[in-house]
């Protein structure tokens, strides 16, 4: 049953994530923690944060609150919920897609929806940050990660290898 | 799928295109490939790692296939990797090639990130692992602010799209709307602002 009830909310997440899984970040926190109360903020923060240290897309993590609430028939909802509608819009869309090659819907729709995109992912990060950044330690942390990422080509997961480093060091 | 096209001049030439691209790699080739890609796409940004192995490498498709691919992974909901797998994987060899490709990406990441949070969850209560895990949380926040930023160059440095941005960043994060009446406003607003206008200005952020 609540298997189902996971199913439910991933499948209306998959069809909302317009500009992908940061995007959606504030209603899954929405309904996840404030609404259906499976998760603390502080155990959203933590599992979206193991994503970044798996292989693949990041949201993959949904496969972990799914697991959290109802078990492995949870994780397999939310993975299905998640990436079966979204995938199946996706298939229908590729068969016809090339026929509207130049169309100014798919123009006014590609540069019009970007900058949605974008605030939805700053609000993303915004709704991530206020459930996880608890101290001054973890803002330095944070800062330092972006600047070093906006400065030099690296491979991001060795900055998430060093924070946790840094968190252990900081905790101990 | 060339079958339920029109037959006119463009179409054919497209779907002779298609079947340049069809047949280039079997369902079992598109899994293997994928699956290496699931397993070895580290820290984000998939997308690359695609159009490296995919286009550079292999030479599955080219260049402007691949960009057609990401305007439409981009415009759909969903996540831009699922939805290139998909893509990319309809391209080469249709429903079961699209199922190979999605298959391929997530499942190494879900076994790897399940692995992760089954062993975070049972050490919760060890003071450094919780350590551990808060720093890799405010990383993640450094992360995903970065990648936005550079995702959004472009429309944080035009007015137009910045106001967009600034609109949608305060509906979501501020005042805490809805994320589907943001999209049902704010989106098509948008879109309405970039239609293409006669003697209008045209392009640009």
């Amino acid at each position: 049953m609540l298997a189902l009830q996971v199913l439910a909310v991933f499948s209306l997440l998959s069809i909302l994530a317009v500009g992908g899984g940061t995007a959606v970040l504030p209603e899954m926190k929405a309904l996840v923690v404030d609404r259906f109360h499976w998760l603390t903020p502080d155990e959203f923060g933590r599992i979206y944060s193991l994503g970044q240290l798996a292989p693949g897309p990041n949201m993959l993590m949904v496969s972990v609150i799914g697991h959290r609430v109802a078990g492995y028939a949870g994780a397999v909802a939310a993975l299905v919920g998640f990436f079966l509608p979204a995938g199946l819009l996706a298939y229908a869309v590729t068969r016809v897609w090339d026929r509207y090659s130049d169309s100014p819907l798919k123009v006014a729709c590609e540069r019009g929806l970007a900058p949605v995109t974008i605030g939805l992912m700053l609000a993303g990060t915004l709704a991530l940050g206020r459930t996880v950044i608890d101290s001054a330690d973890d803002v330095t942390i944070a800062a330092a990660v972006t600047a070093i990422l906006l400065a030099v080509r690296i491979n991001p997961v060795f900055l998430i290898l060093g924070g946790g480093l840094a968190g252990y060091l900081i905790g101990s | 799928m060339a079958g339920s096209r029109d037959p006119s001049a463009q179409d054919a030439a497209e779907s002779a295109g298609a079947v340049a691209t069809q047949g280039r790699a079997s369902s079992g080739d598109i899994l293997v490939a994928f699956l290496l890609l699931g397993a070895t796409s580290f820290g984000g940004g998939v997308v690359a790692y695609l159009r490296e192995a995919l286009v550079a490498r292999r030479r599955w498709l080219d260049d402007a296939r691949f960009l057609s691919g990401l305007e439409l992974a981009q415009i759909l909901p969903g996540l831009n990797a699922t939805n290139m797998s998909v893509y990319v994987g309809e391209r080469l060899r249709g429903a079961r090639g699209a199922l190979a490709a999605v298959l391929g990406m997530i499942v190494p990441g879900t076994i790897v990130v399940m692995a992760l949070g089954m062993l975070a969850q049972s050490q919760r209560h060890l003071p450094d692992v919780s350590s551990v895990l808060a720093g890799v949380a405010a990383a993640a926040v450094g992360l995903t602010l970065a990648t936005t930023l550079q995702i959004g160059r472009r429309q944080l440095a035009g007015l137009r799209s910045l106001a967009v941005v600034a609109v949608t960043f305060a509906a979501v994060g501020f005042l805490h709307l809805s994320l589907v009446i943001v999209l049902v406003t704010v989106g098509p607003f948008s879109v309405w602002l970039y239609w293409p206008r006669a003697g209008g200005e045209r392009g640009g952020a």
